[in-house]
């Protein structure tokens, strides 16, 4: 199986993700989701990407940072 | 109590609450946990000195984290940025090439890729990437800031977050990727 390449597929795909695309751009990306499998997929893709980096970055702040932070008050408990 | 402290003291109890939220980013803007627990601390002192400054009804975790990487450039940042900023090695575009713009087997190692991920290796290979890249999908990736909102916080243009953040995936992805004879 081959694919066209398509930069603007990609490009508008990127930004489409991110929440970043207008009204009528999100519907022109949304309707080429529809009849393109491979577009479709490489947006699950990235939306898992997305997703995985962030669930693997988080990393709870320590308690003795908070407690850190909280005797910079103006006026500390 | 008097309104200007009633004032400052509701600023320091919202600025608490979004610690958490803030460290985040910190963690992956700074290079390690030490530097960014340092950094995090330096950002509140400065910003429970200068609270006047913050207009009320603004987002506050963006102008905090905008204290956060002035003072993150401040630390010697800028004379690190020419080396960082080298472009990748032509390998490492073969290996993106691979994954992004392959053929029939593309999806596969994507999905490898994704498989592959875990908390030690994500954390390893932001901290590899560039920092003029790594601030930008850190904020936009974890912080999920808008490009405005990350144009903003760094002070460059939307463009430039647009184009960094394209690169920072990308270099993001070839760290990340199964080793070249795991793909063959």
């Amino acid at each position: 199986m081959t694919r066209p390449h398509c930069e603007k597929c990609e490009e508008l795909l990127q930004l489409y993700v991110d929440g970043e695309l207008d009204e009528g751009d999100a519907h022109t990306a949304e309707a080429h989701l529809d009849r393109c499998g491979y577009c479709r997929s490489r947006y699950r893709l990235e939306r898992r990407f997305r997703a995985v980096l962030r669930q693997f970055a988080a990393e709870p702040i320590s308690d003795e940072l908070r407690q850190r932070l909280s005797s910079l008050r103006s006026m500390p408990r | 109590m008097a309104s200007e402290a009633r004032n400052r003291v509701r600023f320091e109890e919202e600025a608490l609450e979004l610690a958490d939220q803030v460290y985040q980013v910190a963690r992956h803007i700074a290079g390690s946990r030490d530097e960014a627990e340092d950094l995090m601390q330096e950002t509140y002192a400065r910003a429970f000195r200068s609270w006047r400054s913050y207009e009320p009804g603004t987002n506050m975790r963006a102008w905090f984290l905008r204290i956060l990487t002035n003072l993150n450039i401040d630390h010697g940042r800028k004379k690190q940025r020419q080396p960082q900023t080298e472009p990748l090695e032509e390998g490492d575009y073969y290996l993106y090439n691979r994954i992004e713009h392959g053929t029939a087997d593309d999806r596969e190692s994507e999905e490898r890729l994704l498989e592959r991920m875990s908390q030690a290796n994500v954390v390893a290979a932001l901290a590899e990437i560039p920092h003029d890249f790594r601030d930008v999908t850190v904020l936009v990736d974890i912080g999920e800031f808008s490009y405005q909102e990350a144009a903003q916080i760094l002070g460059i243009p939307v463009g430039t977050v647009m184009s960094r953040l394209h690169r920072a995936r990308r270099m993001l992805k070839t760290k990340l990727a199964p080793a070249p004879e795991e793909l063959a």
